[in-house]
């Protein structure tokens, strides 16, 4: 399109491309460079060479919350792939009541992480609801403890994340679901095919590159979990710290008197090395969606 | 909720066709209260938990909240956790802080990101291309991983524990001008056209061709960017030190770790976070459903 002067557009693009420039493409430049320092919170550092990226190979803390993320994908990989696909099936159809389900299917989507965790805590709590209806059923003796044990601390985050995502993967899937063709549908049960195999020979297939999609999503997310984890254990990262995730080492390493901004760096970057794959196939399949 | 179909649509859900395609769309009355079942079983699962915070919340302090045999309705009704709470922590600063920030966001967001995909989508300029990709290049980089340096760039220009500082690095997402730009290209080019024929101006053509065609869009950026900063948690932890100035999440956080004997307190505050983000949302979730049946997010 034409317009007269030639900072138009310029003008019209510039307050983004400050926002760009300042807060986007300085920061990740100087993630780089301060990976290579020894910042502290509160002066600007030294050049150190390697040697952040030396003390992140003898990090046992990292190897735990990197064990941990592995076991957050592996655990919701496959929860969150079928669970809201199921979800979405329930909830295609035009019945009285639907909007309200639907609503209410993406409450803890739009609640904050903080909020839902801060929630769960109280309701996995030793005296909570869960273990109060545990032990009233005559399941347990004593106080299962959730919120205290390295694994149970972890699962219960996973527990609350898999809750969380639920309403937001149906939604993607929904819209996948409204992209089959119905005429594929409508040939199969004329053919004399039931639900299920409807839903094996038509349904999946539709939905397969949603599926796709949706596994990347949940597999990038369970590299950057934080809130959750952070405020179930209280900001404690569970017994000896051994429940932390990456976001949540590189949080304390940029704080207080102690923090060290080159490590912090050296993790986000280590960060970002894992996520980018995931990243790149991201773009790719949605990409090809659109 | 009101999904508006255009009349040629050919996948209209659910609509029970009158030429009998063997029960395809005519479930029979078991089917449908099994559906009913399911749909309500995962309302228990989804909505319980926050009912019985809200519950919490409402309980006096005769009430044992620790009881082996929960109670979900409270004996004692009371709203004086909700006061309580204002007693321990200064929770409607923070309410206020958390709006301020949002309000910031969306602001900035709204303006400054309708700018710039204008521009992308219907200007032409040299260095247009570059632009675009260094803005479609920032995607890849998930926020957690430049929050230290960000964290620096915000201390360097003097903002350290403030809500400048917690508002201003958000206060224009690069996936939100993308957003925008799609939205604008997607305006049909004639329109535009016969507003150039008629001699009007870049800003003549933005404001009377461009934008009423992307309120759609313009609402969800606007939905999303508020509830987006009023839930975030790392980034405002990490710039605020300040317990005067924290924002809702950080302050929840810190009642749980400096009072968490007292759960009725926590669970009001939890609340007083909570429900603004559902009036909200249920305020707006007609706009956001609005495309999800003609498949139209993209996830």
């Amino acid at each position: 399109m034409t317009h007269r002067r030639w900072f138009t557009p310029w003008l019209l693009a510039g307050p983004a491309m400050v926002w760009l420039a300042v807060f986007n493409l300085w920061p990740a430049v100087n993630t780089v460079i301060l990976s290579f320092t020894n910042a502290k919170p509160l002066d600007g550092g030294q050049f150190t060479g390697l040697e952040n990226y030396g003390r992140i190979l003898d990090d046992e803390q990292l190897a735990d919350a990197l064990l941990n993320s592995v076991v957050f994908m592996l655990v919701c990989l496959p929860l969150l792939t079928f669970l809201p696909l199921l979800l979405a099936l329930l909830v295609q159809r035009k019945i009285p009541g639907l909007t309200f389900f639907r609503t209410a299917f993406y409450t803890p989507v739009i609640a904050s992480a903080v909020v839902v965790a801060l929630i769960w805590g109280w309701v996995l709590d030793d005296r909570g609801l869960v273990n109060g209806l545990l032990q009233r059923s005559g399941l347990a003796d004593s106080p299962v403890s959730f919120l205290t044990d390295r694994w149970l601390l972890l699962l219960s985050a996973i527990a609350l994340t898999v809750w969380k995502g639920l309403g937001y993967y149906m939604v993607i899937y929904l819209s996948a679901l409204a992209n089959v063709p119905r005429e594929l549908h409508e040939a199969a049960a004329v053919d004399g095919a039931g639900p299920f195999r409807r839903f094996r020979h038509v349904t999946l297939p539709g939905v397969r590159p949603t599926m796709m999609l949706v596994s990347v999503l949940i597999s990038v997310s369970a590299l950057r979990v934080f809130s959750e984890l952070y405020v179930l254990s209280n900001g404690q990262g569970g017994p000896g710290g051994r429940d932390m995730s990456v976001v949540m080492l590189i949080q304390m390493y940029s704080r207080g008197f102690t923090g060290h901004l080159g490590y912090a760096s050296a993790l986000s970057l280590m960060l970002f090395a894992i996520t980018l794959g995931p990243m790149l196939l991201l773009m790719r399949l949605n990409r090809k969606a659109a | 909720m009101t999904t508006r179909r255009s009349p040629d649509t050919r996948r209209s859900q659910g609509s029970r066709t009158s030429r009998g395609s063997r029960g395809l769309n005519t479930p029979s009355p078991a089917g449908t209260a099994l559906r009913y079942l399911l749909l309500v079983l995962v309302l228990l699962l989804v909505i319980g938990p926050f009912l019985w915070q809200l519950s919490t919340s409402l309980k006096g302090p005769g009430e044992d909240v620790y009881t082996r045999t929960p109670a979900f309705l409270p004996e004692d009704l009371t709203f004086s956790n909700y006061a309580k709470v204002a007693d321990t922590i200064p929770v409607w600063t923070y309410a206020l802080n958390s709006l301020t920030v949002a309000a910031v966001c969306i602001a900035g967001n709204v303006i400054g990101c309708t700018l710039a995909g204008y521009a992308l989508a219907r200007l032409r300029f040299r260095g247009a291309r570059l632009v675009l990709g260094l803005f479609l290049a920032t995607l890849v980089l998930p926020g957690e991983v430049t929050i230290v340096s960000q964290y620096v760039l915000v201390r360097s220009l003097g903002l350290a524990d403030s809500l400048a500082g917690v508002a201003l690095p958000g206060a224009l997402a690069m996936l939100n001008v993308l957003l925008m730009r799609t939205a604008f290209a997607a305006v049909p080019v004639e329109l535009d056209q016969s507003a150039l024929v008629d001699g009007a101006t870049v800003w003549q053509r933005l404001w009377h061709v461009g934008l009423p065609n992307v309120r759609g869009m313009l609402s969800v950026i606007a939905i999303f960017t508020f509830i987006g900063a009023w839930d975030d948690f790392l980034w405002p932890l990490i710039v605020l030190n300040d317990p005067q100035k924290y924002t809702l999440t950080v302050g929840l956080q810190y009642l749980n770790g400096t009072f968490s004997a007292n759960p009725r307190l926590i669970a009001a505050g939890t609340m007083i976070a909570f429900l603004p983000i559902v009036v909200v949302f249920a305020a707006c979730q007609r706009f956001f459903f609005k495309g999800v049946e003609e498949g139209a997010v993209k996830g």
